[in-house]
């Protein structure tokens, strides 16, 4: 990888993931009848929060205040194993789909940790509802990730997502069409996205994900919602390399196919956003099995 | 060819699934629709050298009863009895969905185990088959209303038509058309009797005729 297409590669995470949020959020708004906030509002929302100070409650502990760091740099680790530009990542080993897997479960880990840490009943609740769904989310996404391994042969982020993705679509394409259904549905579920949670309302009868971050303020607050961002860019990236995999071998080339595909998906996104009711809670666990179950009907369909 | 063979198979297995977890039950009654609709496709595209006319009319037959007559029929009894247009299973629909998973896995298991036919176009036919008729049988005996009990039987007959398929070269016309002139019947007087039972007793909750005494 030259330097250059580093720089781009870097950039790209680093810059972009809070533009899928401008993106998703200024969708609804126009489906809705709205004008809604410019594209870059989350950049200015980040820059504000940055601005201030942050106020720590005398009952929380070293563990409230490692939350927003320790997720921020398990998803920024996890961040250097998807593959952007090229086929090949800034980091790579063999299997390390496992440990990309397992780093956005540390950062939860430590998020739900961070909840339960400020001794709140109503952050308990959250974390305890954000556990049980990533209990189903997590094997949903293992398996429909197990189905693309067992196409395209191997256990590397760099390969699975590859240019032998292409051909294998030719071969095994119901499979892999249920592997990217499955991931979209754990996408939303994971990134509090609309039929699961809403991030911009404050209900407790639904919320999951915002609860647990309610005492987080400041510097720490703008830490999880960029990580946030970027666990949505990470997903969505992964589903863009599956559902358009076309390699050109022009490094800015694939990289524009690539931001193109992310918009779309953020499009996707708003428009899934809008049309539909958010689930009651009590509902969830069935969309969640259901993408379980597609990612296991695809397993089967190529482990015949 | 075959490409488009498993596409359609796998849809079928995926609408099982849509039945299984849907609480609305004018979805239910789309999607049965919709996998009838898909199945009647099948005969046309299995059958090698040439359109052979008995499948055409088969496959004809098989899309006017299934597509568009029977989902009117259950539809206008769905309306007409003024029931509640929701579910009530006995099992949950997280339950059904994980139930109808492990059939779909067996059913994958059994296929493997039978001998195959030289014959088979598609190796998903027996599975997606067996998946279907397992799935329906977990519909009937999970769902207490009446009309979803008709479901079932409509997606049993579904997954028995793709056991025919296996043998579509030699399958007698007269058979499959005497099985679908059998449902026709049963559909309709269904569609009648739950439309009197309904306006009888305000419900049609078969568990309730359980508990029935003289």
């Amino acid at each position: 990888m030259s330097a250059i297409q580093l720089l781009w590669s870097l950039g790209l995470v680093i810059g972009g993931p809070p533009l899928l949020l401008g993106v998703i959020h200024k969708t609804k708004a126009i489906l809705t009848g709205r004008i809604g906030a410019p594209v870059l509002q989350p950049y200015y929302d980040l820059w504000k929060l940055l601005q201030k100070g942050a106020v720590y409650s005398r009952t929380t502990s070293w563990v409230f205040r490692a939350g927003p760091l320790v997720s921020l740099a398990a998803f920024l680790t996890a961040a250097l194993f998807v593959p952007l530009a090229a086929p090949s990542t800034l980091l790579s080993f063999w299997g390390d789909v496992v440990l990309w897997a397992y780093l956005v479960g540390v950062a939860r880990f430590i998020t739900v940790l961070a909840a339960l840490d400020t001794g709140s009943s109503f952050e308990g609740m959250g974390a305890s509802r954000e556990v049980t769904f990533a209990s189903l989310a997590e094997p949903a996404l293992l398996v429909a990730l197990a189905v693309i391994a067992k196409v395209t042969g191997s256990v590397q982020l760099s390969e699975m997502f590859g240019p032998v993705l292409g051909s294998a679509w030719r071969t095994a394409g119901p499979a892999l069409a249920l592997a990217a259904a499955s991931l979209f549905l754990v996408l939303l579920a994971e990134n509090a996205r609309m039929p699961v949670d809403d991030p911009t309302t404050h209900l407790e009868l639904t919320m999951i994900h915002e609860v647990m971050v309610l005492d987080h303020g400041g510097p720490d607050f703008a830490f999880i919602l960029y990580g946030s961002a970027l666990k949505l860019f990470l997903f969505g990236v992964l589903l863009v390399r599956l559902l358009m995999p076309v390699h050109i071998g022009v490094p800015w080339m694939d990289l524009s196919m690539l931001i193109t595909g992310l918009l779309g998906l953020a499009v996707v996104i708003g428009v899934v956003e809008s049309s539909m009711a958010r689930l009651r809670l009590i509902r969830v666990p069935q969309l969640l099995v259901t993408s379980g179950v597609l990612a296991a009907v695809g397993l089967l369909l190529v482990w015949r | 060819m075959a490409q488009g063979v498993d596409l359609i198979l796998v849809l079928a297995m995926l609408l099982n699934f849509l039945v299984l977890g849907s609480s609305r039950l004018r979805a239910c009654i789309r999607a049965v629709a919709f996998q009838g609709v898909l199945l009647s496709i099948l005969p046309l595209l299995l059958h090698q050298g040439g359109l052979a006319v008995h499948m055409v009319a088969l496959s004809a037959g098989m899309l006017t009863l299934k597509g568009f007559l029977f989902p009117w029929l259950l539809l206008r009894t769905l309306r007409d009895g003024s029931m509640r247009a929701e579910i009530e299973p006995l099992i949950g629909f997280t339950a059904s969905l994980l139930v109808g998973a492990i059939a779909t896995v067996a059913a994958f298991l059994l296929s493997s185990r039978l001998p195959s036919l030289p014959s088979l176009t598609s190796s998903l036919l027996v599975p997606a088959a067996m998946a279907t008729l397992l799935i329906s049988l977990v519909v009937l005996v999970s769902r207490t209303k009446a009309l979803t009990q008709v479901l079932g039987y409509l997606m049993l007959e579904n997954g028995i038509f793709l056991f025919g398929l296996t043998l579509v070269q030699s399958m007698p016309l007269l058979v499959e058309l005497g099985v679908l002139l059998d449902l026709f019947a049963g559909v309709f007087i269904m569609g009648i009797v739950i439309y009197h039972i309904s306006r009888e007793f305000d419900h049609i909750d078969t568990y309730h005729l359980t508990i029935l005494k003289d």
